[in-house]
């Protein structure tokens, strides 16, 4: 079962495709602490601007973003290096996708945090201002970690869409399983096997994620009382 | 930026928006019929009846939308049994892959809705059902179903939002939706940014129509919940 010969391009493809889906979540998650941060704070800016980019984010289809910064990033950066006198740059695919990516999720976990926040009991919070922390060593100390918990349904939920967003970044030219396996099925003639193959990878990928979201879940639960 | 080639296009743009209105509401109105046979098998409790419809509901939401077009579109022609076929006439033809594509990912997101939904009912309300001797069929009828229906507003309201996202994969696969549109006048003019901020902003006025709807079956079904 070697698939013509092609199966290392399409696991290539597929370590790349990983890549990109764990590069996102990163910007997604650091997107979506400021974004909750804003939303919470008491700063009527902060939360007008947090406000328009969620919703922006969940009105335009994230394949019209995606091309967007592709080919407009180019022309930005472009003007941008002329006035500076550097050379032509080339908006890599990859960062392009990775980008967009992550500030699309970014406002999908710019929610999840705001809620996951909202949950953490009052009480923890103004025993660690008792204690005389600040209020960074409270976020970092007493917020972040009981937040985890009931942040992470939501959390776990954004990461297996994104990982299935991941696809559309073989559409900007970027060569994941998806883009992989159409060469593949161009040069074999197969493409209902190339395309299943990548499905089956898709679940593959999604059955880890849940496992480990499991593990997740079991780790942040401890210490509370189940019925 | 110049929008006057934008608005010499606005035909193209708006012969693509019927496109991905056609798209949306016929995916969503057969999506939304499947759903419903699907979800009462999926919560069933012979396990037989269950596994298919979890089964199918698993790979359908566990795999990327673009997966499962490219599977339809590209994948199915390389069957000669499908290419001799009467079916042929539907699986050629980029529209009704892309139809079909959309109706049976929706199915499944909508039919997990449901199955949600129809978990939660409340143990009183069907032992209230039960007490009043109705049989499992009219339970399900005048109990089960209209209350489940009503729980599934929010999240339906969501599916909605991200089907009409996923539309504009439509235009991965040379339809001229409005996202094929968009990538038109940005290939003729080299406009990325008017083209697809104009796409956008379409998309954009059709999600909060969506939402606007939304809004007003929540004030209509979800009444006795607002304190």
């Amino acid at each position: 079962m070697n698939l013509y010969g092609y199966l290392p391009l399409i696991l290539r493809g597929m370590v790349l495709t990983v890549e990109v889906a764990v590069l996102s979540l990163l910007i997604a998650m650091i997107l979506g602490l400021l974004g909750a941060a804003a939303k919470l704070s008491d700063s009527r800016l902060a939360q007008r601007i947090a406000g328009v980019y969620t919703t922006l984010i969940r009105g335009i289809p994230d394949l019209v973003l995606m091309t967007l910064i592709f080919f407009g990033g180019q022309i930005i950066i472009n003007n941008i290096g002329d006035q500076l006198g550097w050379d032509y740059v080339d908006v890599s695919p990859f960062v392009a996708g990775v980008l967009t990516i992550g500030f699309i999720f970014g406002a999908y976990m710019t929610e999840t945090f705001r809620g996951g926040i909202l949950a953490v009991d009052h009480g923890e919070i103004d025993a660690g201002k008792a204690f005389g922390m600040s209020s960074r060593q409270v976020f970092f100390r007493i917020t972040m970690p009981a937040m985890a918990r009931h942040a992470l349904p939501g959390f776990g939920n954004n990461w297996l869409v994104l990982v299935k967003t991941t696809a559309l970044v073989s559409v900007i030219g970027l060569q994941d399983m998806l883009y992989n396996a159409g060469l593949a099925a161009g040069a074999t003639r197969k493409p209902f096997t190339f395309y299943l193959v990548v499905a089956l990878l898709f679940l593959l990928i999604t059955a880890v994620s849940d496992l480990g979201l499991r593990w997740l879940n079991r780790r942040y639960s401890v210490g509370i009382r189940k019925v | 930026m110049d929008f006057a080639v934008i608005y010499n296009n606005l035909p193209l743009y708006f012969s693509g928006m019927w496109i991905t209105i056609q798209l949306l509401v016929l995916s969503l109105v057969a999506g939304l019929t499947l759903a419903f046979p699907l979800a009462l098998m999926a919560s069933s409790k012979n396990f037989w009846l269950r596994v298919l419809p979890k089964t199918y509901i698993y790979c359908f939401r566990g795999t990327p939308l673009l997966v499962q077009i490219f599977l339809i579109y590209h994948g199915l022609a390389q069957f000669d049994a499908v290419r001799e076929s009467f079916l042929w006439i539907i699986f050629r033809e980029a529209y009704w892959c892309a139809l079909i594509a959309f109706a049976l990912n929706t199915a499944a997101y909508t039919a997990e809705i449901l199955r949600g939904s129809i978990a939660q009912t409340s143990a009183g309300e069907i032992e209230a059902g039960r007490a009043y001797g109705m049989s499992n069929r009219i339970l399900y009828l005048r109990v089960i179903l209209p209350s489940a229906c009503r729980r599934a507003i929010p999240a339906y309201g969501n599916e909605m939002i991200f089907m009409l996202h996923g539309t504009a994969l439509a235009g991965v696969i040379t339809i001229v939706d409005l996202f094929g549109a968009a990538k038109i006048v940005n290939s003729r003019y080299f406009v990325p940014f008017e083209s697809f901020i104009s796409a956008g902003f379409f998309y954009l006025c059709l999600s909060f129509l969506i939402i606007t709807g939304v809004k007003y079956a929540e004030r209509h079904w979800l009444r006795y919940l607002k304190v």
